[in-house]
């Protein structure tokens, strides 16, 4: 424990993964705020600006907390982490200057006009500032995808004097195949957790008996779409992101599906504890041969087990990163079931008044936050030991003057503020609900 | 190709203490210049809408660092780990502040936050003019490229100083005083009634200490670096950059003893902006400079990042930089004129 390593990578992951929740809202509710805007103007129904306004104030508090929250890791990666920095700035600081310059402005310019401006604005220019929110936001998500997908899979670099990482070209390492995969595949996520969010919302209101139009609203866009994107989520999007890690990765794919031994005839192990001392999959639940045909299109594909690799390219913790592949994918499938349910009983007329439903749907909105978060967390955990997938390893990458002693230091004082922070957000938060829909901002 | 580089990366640090530093100025001086919650959200509707993409020219700035001069950016992040740490939480503490504050409308939750955003916005201040105090006297940078700092030492200037000494802590004032002063005239611009006329006169007397304060600075600087001002005669920028920071002063008395207050605060922008270019043209190339041994500087020339990425970079980063003068003339467009405190449940 008074290993450096040690604390640098759990104050990243702890940030990081605290940092996410915010971000994983917004970026999905942009586009739902967008899509209701957009109705608004359409139609001229009252009924979708007034949820846009809710969705604002919602957007406007959970945006703040992403940024307090997300500047820390911009700091980061040269307080904790001066050696990746200096090794690999080069490459990794394009996208994240690119970040800064177009799409942190963009947020930063519009954000107090879209949640303040409604007075001040034109109906088109309020709408414009929501898309300017929208396209900021994604972009924002593409840039931090960019630089993540170079540390799993690097393109586009050469090896310059003395061992630094130098850009080679600018356009391959831009569109990593790796990045574009990843960010369909995370930004799809997005819009299941604020489909979720807005479903929660209306089933809290239906089952109150309160704001019934609003209620009414806000459940049917919320299943719609949660069922779309978590459908498209699963497919392609999951299954694409499932092969580039077989193709690039396979020894952590291995270790995620929990495979020990190499062969054909895969199984996809759905329930069990991996025991990595012996080398198995302790009270397996399988389904034969699917892992083969999930991973590379047939049934009777040689799918490589642990074994076949060396040990020091296995990953550091296949316990951590097996069950949060599991809880991925079956949350991933509870949440097409949940949404499919709501579609249903949407489409029978009696979504608003199944009180089972709602109740589900009021108490499911935790879900795709804990599947986004062990989402990312095969991601990071899989790509260990590595910090660059085959070229640096995680261990080559801290502040080589920074001690135990401050990171725990300031890994304790974020643990501190955030509890602090977390009070405040769901206290505002919560009188946000509990008040309900905003009623239309008077032209000034 | 590193010079170009260096003043990208300076230009970008000095328009976020101008455009931050406003934000900085009317915090350090609300609790004094505002006394009700009318006037608070005064203050706040006119630094609310501008704060968050204030602080994004910060982000920017270390990004294009990162990008540049990665192993700058390394060196320099790590070896002030604790005060860069104290950094984040003060943002933290500034944002929330700031964004919170409106939504209860209740007098005790509105005082927690009042204090918030003025204690933040004084500490900040002090420490990024500490930084700058490190940066000029110099850190104990070895032979790995990199050094270890503890906060302080004895608060002397010696060969193992801490991050604060005396010199360190005098820049990190003259840093407060002169964004106060830069805010005061912010405030004398965008508000009206009697908060402006509280700013206006806080104004001069704070720009009277400015001036002070930086002649001791510099007094200071001359015996702490001498090396500093070396290259000044053979540095033409330097030279016109005094002239711009000079020149802003004039403008700031002029435009207070004229009442043109916007002039007075375009005056202290040219201030602030001259006073850190001159800075950046005696220091050039160097970028942080090792009390150890010249031959560990990192310099712009020994930290320079691979060509082929600096010349893709060039591309972008001017045409980002000239969307994002659109957004801000399109910001300051939307919210010109003095500001009024908004509705009770809009606005900050």
């Amino acid at each position: 424990m008074g290993d450096p390593l040690f604390w640098h990578r759990l104050q990243f992951g702890f940030t990081v993964t605290y940092h996410y929740l915010f971000p994983q809202l917004t970026m999905g509710l942009a586009f739902i705020i967008v899509l209701l805007k957009a109705l608004g103007l359409k139609t001229g129904e009252a009924q979708y600006s007034e949820a846009a306004r809710f969705w604002i104030r919602i957007f406007g508090i959970n945006f703040v907390v992403g940024v307090v929250t997300g500047i820390p890791m911009e700091f980061q990666f040269g307080t904790n982490w001066a050696e990746f920095s200096r090794i690999s700035g080069g490459v990794i600081g394009q996208s994240l200057a690119m970040e800064g310059m177009f799409a942190f402005f963009l947020e930063s310019s519009f954000l107090g006009l879209l949640v303040w401006g409604e007075r001040k604005l034109s109906p088109r220019a309020h709408f414009g500032a929501a898309v300017a929110l929208w396209i900021g936001s994604w972009l924002s998500g593409y840039f931090i995808i960019v630089t993540n997908a170079f540390m799993q899979h690097p393109v586009g670099y050469t090896m310059g004097p003395g061992g630094i990482f130098q850009l080679a070209d600018f356009w391959a390492f831009l569109l990593n195949p790796w990045a574009i995969a990843q960010y369909v595949h995370n930004m799809l996520a997005t819009v299941v957790t604020a489909s979720f969010v807005v479903a929660a919302v209306g089933a809290f209101w239906a089952l109150k008996g309160l704001h019934p139009a609003q209620a009414r609203l806000n459940l049917k866009a919320g299943v719609l779409l949660g069922f779309v994107f978590s459908l498209l989520l699963a497919f392609p999007a999951g299954d694409i992101s499932g092969k580039m890690v077989a193709k690039y990765q396979p020894v952590s794919l291995a270790a995620m599906e929990g495979r020990f031994e190499s062969g054909p005839h895969a199984e996809l192990v759905m329930v069990g504890q991996p025991n990595v001392a012996k080398g198995r999959i302790d009270n397996p639940i399988q389904l034969p041969s699917v892992l083969s045909f999930l991973a590379y299109g047939s049934f009777s594909a040689n799918v490589k087990g642990l074994n076949e690799f060396p040990r020091e390219q296995w990953p550091t913790s296949i316990e951590l990163l097996y069950y949060a592949y599991h809880i991925m994918v079956g949350l991933g499938t509870l949440l097409i079931l949940i949404m499919g349910i709501g579609v249903l009983l949407n489409w029978k007329g009696r979504l608003e008044t199944s009180r089972a439903m709602l109740w589900v749907l009021m108490l499911a909105f935790p879900f795709p936050y804990i599947a986004t978060s062990a989402g990312w967390a095969v991601a990071e955990f899989g790509r260990q030991p590595w910090l660059i997938y085959g070229l640096l390893r995680t261990a080559q990458g801290p502040s080589p003057m920074v001690h135990a002693g401050e990171t725990v230091f300031t890994s304790l004082g974020f643990a501190g503020i955030f509890v602090v922070l977390s009070f405040l957000f769901v206290y505002l938060i919560g009188r946000e609900i509990a008040h309900g829909p905003v009623s239309p901002a008077p032209k000034a | 190709m590193e010079m170009l580089w260096f003043w990208l990366t300076s230009v970008l640090v000095a328009i976020y203490v101008v455009m931050d530093g406003f934000d900085f100025g009317a915090g350090i001086l609300h609790l004094f210049v505002a006394k009700t919650n009318e006037e608070r959200r005064e203050i706040l509707g006119a630094v609310g809408p501008l704060w968050d993409g204030n602080e994004v020219w910060l982000l920017a700035g270390g990004g294009t660092m990162f990008l540049a001069f990665p192993r700058v950016l390394g060196a320099g992040f790590s070896g002030f780990y604790l005060p860069l740490f104290l950094v984040l939480w003060f943002i933290l503490l500034r944002a929330i502040s700031i964004e919170f504050r409106s939504h209860v409308n209740d007098g005790l939750w509105r005082h927690l936050w009042d204090t918030g955003f003025a204690v933040s916005s004084i500490v900040l201040p002090v420490l990024f003019g500490a930084a700058l105090g490190n940066v000029l006297r110099g850190v104990p940078l070895d032979a790995s490229g990199y050094f270890e700092l503890p906060l302080w030492t004895s608060f002397r200037v010696g060969l193992w100083p801490g991050v604060l000494d005396w010199y360190t802590v005098l820049i990190g004032v003259f840093a407060l005083v002169t964004l106060a002063a830069h805010g005061s005239l912010f405030l004398a611009w965008k508000t009206g009634g009697p908060v402006q006329e509280r700013s206006v006169a806080l104004s001069r007397k704070l720009w009277a200490a400015v001036v002070l304060v930086w002649l001791l600075a510099t007094l200071a600087s001359f015996l702490v670096t001498p090396v500093l001002f070396q290259n000044l005669p053979s540095a033409p920028l330097a030279w016109l950059a005094m002239a711009i920071f000079l020149g802003g002063l004039v403008v700031v008395f002029l435009g207070l003893n004229q009442k043109k207050h916007l002039l007075a605060f375009l005056g202290s922008g040219a201030f602030i902006l001259g006073i850190l270019a001159a800075t950046a043209a005696c220091v050039y190339p160097v970028m942080l400079r090792s009390t150890l041994n010249p031959n560990y500087n990192l310099t712009a020339v020994n930290s320079l990042a691979g060509r082929t990425g600096l010349n893709a970079a060039t591309g972008w980063w001017f045409i980002a930089f000239v969307i994002v003068l659109g957004y801000y003339t399109y910001l300051f467009r939307v919210h010109r004129g003095k500001v009024k405190a908004a509705v009770e449940g809009e606005g900050y």
